[in-house]
């Protein structure tokens, strides 16, 4: 699992590119949680359009970051989910506290 | 039913082999010539299976963990995943949404949840102490056959 990093404003947009699972998941928390604390950014936004394969795992890395950004009163999304993804998030209700945007440019302009 | 095929891994709970495991069962089930959505769903299934015997059943320890597959001749598969180690204590509560009971490990408790929605059928048999075995089946479309 390989993690990309951008920075928008004051949104850091991470892109995994792999298998996220549970055993792959103990080395990205702490990479994200890690730039969450280097970058001055305050919202974040997963990109999930190269994750070849996610369990239930990835619900935890979401929303335990999601919790963490919570704090520094930002806003989490993520984009790019396919319908794997997507269903598993569902079933949690993930999307009941965070948001699923179409691509990176709307997930942008939503986030303030 | 009459067993067309039939196989047997095991292997040590480290959480490298989660990944190892997907790609056994993938091989094994690809005779069945699945769909893409039945490939990953029970991937996905069996990667639940396999992470819970390896964060749960053997918690620190480490222990063997083994998964079986039979492919019957109407195109129904089984797999069962097997530990030997601390056994469910309240199988009701595990299978519960959102359960989970190492919320520090930021487990979501949807483990079962997602091996129910993506098999057919999930039976859970456990033994405090002695381990746990889980079954799950589903029946694999054959749009060639």
């Amino acid at each position: 699992m390989n993690i990309n990093y951008e920075t928008v404003d004051n949104i850091l947009i991470v892109s995994l590119n792999g298998e996220l699972d549970h055993h792959s998941s103990q080395k990205v928390r702490k990479e994200i949680d890690k730039a969450i604390d280097s970058f001055f950014i305050k919202n974040l936004v997963f990109d999930f359009e190269q994750v070849s394969f996610m369990d239930s795992s990835g619900i935890g890395v979401v929303i335990g970051r999601y919790n963490k950004i919570k704090k520094l009163g930002g806003e989490t999304g993520v984009i790019n989910c396919n319908e794997y993804i997507n269903k598993i998030f569902e079933m949690s209700g993930l999307f009941t506290i965070i948001q699923k945007y179409q691509g990176k440019n709307e997930a942008i302009s939503n986030i303030n | 039913m009459t067993i067309k095929n039939k196989m047997k891994i095991e292997f040590l709970s480290k959480s490298e082999n989660e990944s190892f495991s997907r790609v056994v069962i993938a091989a094994f089930i690809s005779q069945l010539d699945p769909t893409i959505e039945e490939l990953t769903e029970i991937k996905t299934a069996l990667s639940e299976a396999v992470t819970n015997s390896i964060i749960h059943g053997y918690e620190k320890e480490e222990g063997l963990v083994s998964i079986s597959c039979i492919i019957y001749d109407d195109n129904n598969l089984e797999i069962i995943i097997e530990d030997n180690g601390i056994g469910i204590n309240d199988i009701n509560k595990a299978r519960e949404p959102l359960y989970t009971s190492k919320p520090e490990f930021e487990r979501s408790g949807m483990g079962f949840t997602v091996m129910e929605t993506f098999m057919d059928e999930v039976t859970v048999n456990s033994r405090i102490n002695e381990g746990t075995i889980i079954t799950m089946r589903k029946k694999i479309g054959n749009l060639n056959n």
